[in-house]
């Protein structure tokens, strides 16, 4: 720390100030002097949307040093008009949550503890586990003989905090793929 | 709902749900608008409304059939409206019978099968019989129940072979939509309401008058319903309750009007419009039934009759712009768009028919994406059982959730019927993207496309499910790379090929505009598509889902718009996109009178500028904009050009908004009352207890307690209904993982009225367990006056309130409990084959559940006692002559061990 | 030398030269929806620990309790039947009858528009109170009088101010608050009591962290600010941007408005007529008052009955009131203190320079 100025003192402050009591601005920290909001200091603020219930509201996200370091209400949206319920003021926490997992893990059959395992092996067992089932479950006709090509195989439950670009790369891959079971939180 | 003067919140409890939607019904009311809730409990919706109604969970459709009722027999009706948009004056097949005749039974039900024929229903065709759906002989009910046909009517009414129809615009003739309305809702009385929904006349008088008198020319009044409507057996019907109330009082297509449904997700509308639903393909096309759809023609002739009204007629542009979004130059017109492509449906293949699946190890594989079944779906040891059976699990989320550890720490690993070391599914835990480390789109409640920003990458080893899901088709689509089997074509010819950023991830932008779709040949080739209405089906435009085209009209992301406050216009329309055509108020032609003038100066939004020759206003009209309010169409030429300058309901059939549902629903062409699967009450309308139609489980997982007038309905004597709280998130993934949300809501717990304490001793901040014929979970004790006990036929029905976000499980949650879904049973509506999971019956002890083993013994010692079986509930029709509508003597049956016994819980009442 | 009770502006009094309007909250009850946005929004700007021992208290919705170290925003839920309702009634209609406040007939109510709806509504048979508690930033504050440290202070915008830096955790301020609001935040803090808060110790992460990181494990923090006074400062970091504090930008139904304490006590009073017109007449004001024991609240509240129902003290009164009386005791103790103040900063600094 600097070293502190003479005039600095808090008690030759006060005087000056006429702050005698030591009640203002005679008893102000460098620090509290300094004081600026993160949101005024961020590397970049980005506009999103909230990530719970269906409203939609508006958000700021506040980045400084590739880190979130606050979210709050976007004022210039005319659903939310700068507000959040407590659920959208905590979404900065969702992102820096305490107990979010970083690592891919696995959990072979039978077995009782996680494992670690790369993205990209793991991406590429999905993938071979997909079509080995696929193989296995594939359905070409109904009893009649109407065209069924599909899997009964393969399923997928979706939650609703997809996006719509996400939903469509799903639903189209996995009908392409003859995958039908393909369901939603739309629907519970 | 801001414009509006009256608002009803019923079905949803929408400050705590949606408190920042909640800011316009507060700035409504601030203005002078009258605002309802009526609902099972007193909540914080209650706390700011002017009036709460305490309902009996499941009977909302008994109340708003009074509505109807007395607006019709006190002529309080909107008559001009009523008239001109409606379809009241439209007759009806005089081979159809009401529930009047039938024992509360529409005509053409099928036992055997539980599904109805519903021909009968269809309006009357001059030249005899009825309008069928288009492509041959009606669709059997059972079809459409399968592929949950009601949920394929996102954007519009279901298909008629063609508009015309025959009307008595005297209203007089009893096949008149009208008249068969009127002598539907004749039973549905205010002492009707007094005795199923525990209403008195006086609270129901006051919602009577607030509702029609702030309605009509000058005012209108507007509903929001949320999962309190939906999660039932007929749950579509309580929905259609409400539009059939306000097509009557003319409040559809109008400011401060309509039906608003207050989806509970982020993007939970746009997962509906570009469904990851197993009967949907985007855009609410219908995936293509075996035996049904075989051919191409076959499959679009049935989406949309080219002789109906409206914009589906022309559902063969869609359908083919989607199949040549999807495989690009290999769909040609001679190989039908490649329509062989795509797997087809015989039957239902929702979540709970993917859990049975999996139980009867068909399904094998299962991917998670952001969603918690072990502690979000109904019958939960149902849904965690099935999992155990999988050969492999993908789990993506931002946590740990139960769903991803339930076979680590999951409750039946607690209670003994699980071992890990036993359970041999593989398990895949991948971490998630959060919604600021992806760009993309949310669509919200209201339809509008909001466009997300990426802020910062995903950390470590996160990754979006966008980027997930390319990688994963690359990879299948490499290792099929050398494949000739036919069945790999769809794979191998997908259009799979997005501009890749620094990363090798797609551009979400380029996925947007596949979406919006493009020009593929003319002078135009390459160019976004700007409205739905370019597409055609001769192979020349490409869209993969054609109620978002516009979204990227002039290459321009419509959804990112941002202009503060959404600019000048009233409906703020430059801020985001709303589906279809960016238009804010659906059906807005409604909101101007049959000339084409503003029903008033209050309520004016669109109108017919008669030099300009076109419709003008506030939004962007939902209607042909040239077409003059009185212009009569020959309707021979079908679809838009048919469309009359009376016919607001432009995505209807006909063009008219429907009071009565010819076609469409699978469970009756009017709402009708049905007591819950299982009720303790019985259903004085009709001597049919439950919904006919219901899809049921009858499975030994997933029994059900005994409805009045069975033995053992005294065993389970209490109603329960789940719901969310402001604290918290669904099955806690996102809340119960944040320090600052767990700490306000910290622990499962049930709320209970002072009298039923009384009853069972329980003890505010105590402990009590709640025992249902599926499970028995604890909950900390709330007693509360806010929970009101109901006079029902007489006799006093408790509910119990139940929250459903907490979980036990999951690894470093800040706060964990049992989990309320564990007690629901799985039920379907069958037009939505969404569950029932706002009503069950229960017992409620003081006291913690029991740990182990004897746990399954306290949920066994019940089923025992109420002699349940996988039969109970599960008749489809109750016998008439046990209809009892006054109380029998209160000596019927022994009070319940451990009941006080001064509550004799009577066998039909 | 500033006033110790009565009316006065607090800035000028602390000699702040630069003319800034006294800042200040109108909380409005009535249009509360006890969310709760409050409260996390104002952890998240200011990054408060987690609160508590995750354990249901049996207090309605009301999981919080009280405002406290960690806690600078606290909704109360109170549920009351019919009886309640009368007297709060009753008694809010006397306060009017008083003369306090005014009621004014018509104002902005004329634009109701259907006449029906504003019949006085008849005594409900329940109703759930919600109110966000706040620190009250007093016209004269216990807290700031009492402290010996210099790290409490008035700000320009007339509110009070902890500085942690400056803080030594001496905790007389808890003492002076006649409204029990500032308190220390104990180190160990919020050490969960249950077995399940021990299994689950997070605390908010510091922001960013363990990115990458591998477990939750690694992601226990220190507990920012342990031993040192806190209280709200009004978001007086984000005041000094012009910016609106955090839990009255969030607020959804804008039951917490913020701006000039001239403004705010203006549109409060107008909101009571207003309510009284429409026959709640138990709408009362809290902190309004300039003459009350404290001089006023910068924080004022609209509530809707007495306010020892929402846990406030009825007539709170700042200890410094009665000062001018115990002056002259305090005054040799006074002078002893400034002496051993001036004589430690003589030698840190002669330190400093070595």
């Amino acid at each position: 720390m600097a070293r502190r100025s003479f005039l600095q003192w808090p008690v030759l402050r006060q005087f000056r100030s006429g702050d005698v009591l030591g009640r203002g601005p005679a008893v102000t920290s460098p620090h509290t002097r300094a004081l600026e909001p993160r949101t005024a200091t961020a590397d970049r603020v980005v506009q999103s949307i909230c990530p719970y219930c269906a409203v939609g509201c508006g958000q700021k996200v506040y980045v400084s040093g590739e880190k979130v370091v606050q979210i709050e209400g976007d004022a210039d949206s005319p659903i939310s008009r700068g507000r959040l319920c407590p659920k959208g003021s905590a979404s900065e926490q969702l992102v820096n949550a305490p107990g979010r997992q970083y690592q891919v893990r696995y959990r072979p059959p039978h077995g009782t503890q996680w494992q670690s395992l790369d993205r990209d092996t793991a991406i590429d067992m999905i993938a071979d586990r997909f079509l080995e089932t696929r193989r296995r479950t594939w359905q070409d006709t109904d009893e009649s003989g109407s065209p069924l090509r599909r899997t009964w195989g393969v399923a997928s439950l979706g939650g609703a905090t997809l996006d719509n670009e996400e939903n469509y790369l799903i639903k189209k891959l996995f009908t392409a793929a003859g995958a039908v079971q393909i369901e939603n939180q739309a629907r519970i | 709902m801001a414009n509006a003067d009256c608002i009803v919140l019923q079905g949803g409890n929408m400050a705590e749900c949606h408190p920042v939607g909640f800011q316009w019904v507060s700035e409504a009311k601030a203005r002078g608008a009258v605002v309802i809730h009526v609902d099972p409990r007193f909540t914080r919706t209650s706390a700011v409304a002017d009036k709460h109604i305490p309902i009996r969970a499941g009977s909302d459709v008994v109340l708003l059939g009074a509505v109807i009722n007395h607006v019709i027999s006190n002529d309080l009706w909107f008559r001009e409206y009523v008239l001109a948009y409606t379809n009241a004056a439209t007759l009806v097949n005089p081979d159809f019978r009401d529930t009047e005749d039938l024992h509360g039974l529409f005509s053409g039900f099928d036992p055997e099968t539980g599904h109805y024929d519903t021909s009968t229903w269809a309006y009357a065709d001059p030249e005899g019989g009825g309008i069928d759906r288009p492509g041959g002989p009606d669709e059997h009910g059972a079809e459409q129940s399968d592929r949950a046909a009601g949920e394929a009517h996102g954007s519009g009414g279901p298909s008629l072979e063609h508009a015309k129809v025959e009307r008595d615009e005297t209203l007089t003739d009893p096949r008149t939509v009208f008249q068969i309305l009127k002598k539907h809702y004749a039973r549905y009385t205010p002492e009707m309401v007094e005795q199923l929904c525990g209403i008195s006349a006086e609270d129901f008088g006051y919602l009577a008058d607030a509702v029609t008198r702030n309605s009509g020319r000058d005012r209108t009044t507007c509903f929001g319903y949320a999962t309190g409507w939906t999660q039932h057996t007929f749950g579509a019907q309580f929905i259609r309750t409400a539009a059939i109330l306000q097509l009557l009082l003319g409040n559809v297509g109008r400011p401060g009007g309509g039906i608003m449904a207050l989806r509970g997700h982020a993007s939970i509308q746009g997962s509906t419009d570009i469904p990851t639903l197993f009967n949907l393909l985007p855009g609410y096309l219908p995936m293509p039934s075996a035996g049904r759809h075989d051919t191409f023609t076959d499959y679009v002739n049935s989406v949309g009759s080219k002789k109906q009204k409206g914009y589906w007629a022309d559902a063969d542009a869609y359908a083919v712009s989607l199949l040549k979004a999807w495989w690009g130059d290999k769909a040609t017109a001679e190989n039908d768009w490649c329509f062989d492509y795509l797997p087809r449906l015989n039957g239902p293949a929702g979540t709970y028919q993917t859990t049975v699946s999996m139980l009867a190890d068909e399904v094998e594989g299962y991917f998670v994406l952001g969603q918690n079944p072990a502690v979000g779906s109904a019958n939960g040891r149902q849904a965690r059982m099935a999992m155990s059976h999988l050969k492999w699990l993908v789990v993506r989320d931002l946590n740990l959730i139960e769903s991803a550890t339930w076979w680590q720490d999951g409750p039946e690993i607690e209670s003994g019927e699980l071992r890990t070391e036993d359970i041999g599914t593989e398990v895949f835990f991948l971490p998630a993207a959060t919604h600021v480390e992806k760009a993309g789109s949310f669509t919200q409640t209201q339809r509008l496309l909001q466009w997300r920003h990426k802020a910062i990458d995903p950390p470590g080893q996160c990754q979006s499910d966008l980027d997930f899901f390319f990688e994963l088709g690359q990879r299948i689509r490499a290792k099929l790379a050398d494949s000739d089997d036919p069945r790999d074509r769809p794979l191998l010819d997908l259009t799979w090929d997005y501009p890749l950023d620094d990363d090798g991830n797609p551009d979400p932008e380029s996925v947007l505009a596949e979406i919006n779709g493009r020009h593929l040949t003319g002078d135009k080739a390459g160019q976004p598509l700007s409205a739905y209405t370019e597409m055609r089906a001769d192979g020349s435009t490409e869209g993969g889902c054609w109620i978002y085209t516009g979204v990227y009209a002039d290459g321009i992301n419509q959804a990112a718009r941002r202009v503060p406050g959404g600019g000048p216009s009233p409906s703020q329309s430059e801020w985001g996109w709303a589906w279809p055509a960016d238009r804010r108020i659906l059906y807005n032609r409604a909101s101007a009178d049959p000339d084409g003038k503003p029903w008033s100066k209050r309520k004016s939004y669109i109108w017919w500028d008669a030099e300009a020759g076109k419709w003008v206003g506030d939004d962007v009209p939902d209607f042909p904009v040239d077409r003059a309010p009185h212009s009569m169409p020959d309707p021979d030429l079908g679809g838009p050009a048919a469309l009359t300058g009376d016919d607001p309901f432009i995505m209807q059939a006909d063009g008219k908004g429907w009071l009565y549902a010819p076609s469409g629903l699978v469970d009756g062409p009017l709402p009708t009352h049905y007591e819950p699967q299982e009720s303790p009450v019985a259903n004085s309308l009709y001597p049919q207890q439950q919904s006919p139609a219901r899809v049921m489980f009858p499975r030994e997982d997933n029994l059900d307690a005994p409805s009045a007038g069975d033995f053992g309905v005294d065993v389970y004597p209490y109603v329960f209904t789940t719901y969310r709280l402001t604290e918290h998130h669904t099955a806690g993934g996102m809340s119960r993982w944040l320090p600052y949300l767990s700490e306000l809501q910290p622990q499962m717990f049930c709320e209970v009225s002072p009298q039923l304490a009384a009853e069972r001793g329980l003890v505010n901040d105590g402990w009590a367990t709640i025992i249902s014929p599926r499970a028995a979970i604890e909950a900390k004790v709330l007693v509360s006056e806010r929970m009101t006990p109901l006079s029902i036929n007489g006799r006093t029905v408790h509910q119990i309130g139940l929250p459903y976000h907490w979980g036990v499980g999951g690894t470093d949650a800040i706060v964990s409990g049992d989990a309320a879904n564990d007690l629901m049973g799985v039920t379907l509506d069958p037009n939505t084959q969404i569950q029932e999971s706002k009503a069950g019956s229960c017992d409620i002890q003081p006291g913690r559940r029991p740990r182990g083993e004897a746990l399954l013994e306290l949920v066994r010692e019940y089923q025992q006692r109420a002699r349940v079986t996988v039969e109970t509930d599960n008749i489809r029709i109750t016998d008439p002559a046990r209809e009892i509508i006054d109380p029998p003597p209160a000596s019927d049956p022994p009070p319940p061990p451990g009941a006080d016994g001064d509550e004799p819980w009577g066998s039909r009442w | 030398m500033g006033q110790l009770s009565g009316p006065t502006d607090p800035a000028a009094d602390a000699h702040w030269d630069i003319n800034k309007p006294r800042k200040g909250f109108f909380t409005d009850t009535s249009i509360c929806i006890g969310c709760k946005a409050c409260e996390v929004a104002c952890k998240e700007w200011n990054r408060n620990p987690r609160d508590g021992d995750l354990e249901l208290t049996g207090m309605s919705y009301d999981n919080t309790v009280a405002l406290g170290a960690s806690t600078w925003r606290h909704v109360a839920f109170v549920e009351q039947g019919h009886d309640a309702i009368e007297r709060a009634r009753e008694s809010g209609a006397a306060l009017v009858s008083l003369g306090m406040p005014a009621v004014r007939g018509g104002g902005s109510s004329e634009t109701v528009t259907a006449a029906t709806d504003t019949a006085p509504p008849d005594t409900p048979e329940f109703r759930w109170l919600m109110a966000s508690d706040v620190c009250k930033h007093c016209t004269h504050a216990g807290c700031l009088d009492v402290c010996p440290t210099g790290a409490l202070f008035r700000t320009e915008f007339s509110t009070v101010v902890v500085q942690a830096d400056v803080c030594n955790g001496c905790g007389t301020c808890v003492a002076g608050c006649p409204f029990g609001v500032i308190e220390r935040r104990s180190d160990g803090t919020v050490e969960p009591k249950t077995k399940r808060g021990n299994q689950n110790e997070q605390q908010p992460a510091a922001i960013g962290a363990n990115r990458g990181g591998t477990s939750a494990k690694s992601a226990k923090t220190q507990v920012p600010n342990a031993g040192i006074a806190q209280k709200c400062t009004l978001c007086y970091d984000r005041m000094v941007d012009g910016q609106t504090p955090a839990c009255a930008k969030t607020c959804p139904t804008t039951s917490i408005k913020y701006g000039d304490r001239a403004d705010m006590v203006a549109q409060a009073k107008e909101r009571v007529a207003q309510l009284h017109a429409q026959g709640m007449t138990e709408a009362r004001l809290y902190g309004a008052n300039d003459n009350d024991g404290v001089g006023g609240t910068g924080s004022v509240f609209l509530l809707l009955d007495e306010p020892e129902v929402y846990g406030l003290p009825p007539d709170p009164r700042v200890p410094t009131a009665d000062l001018p009386q115990m002056f002259k005791r305090a005054g040799l103790a006074a002078a002893g203190m400034v002496a051993a103040a001036a004589l430690s900063f003589v030698k840190s600094s002669l330190r400093g320079r070595r």
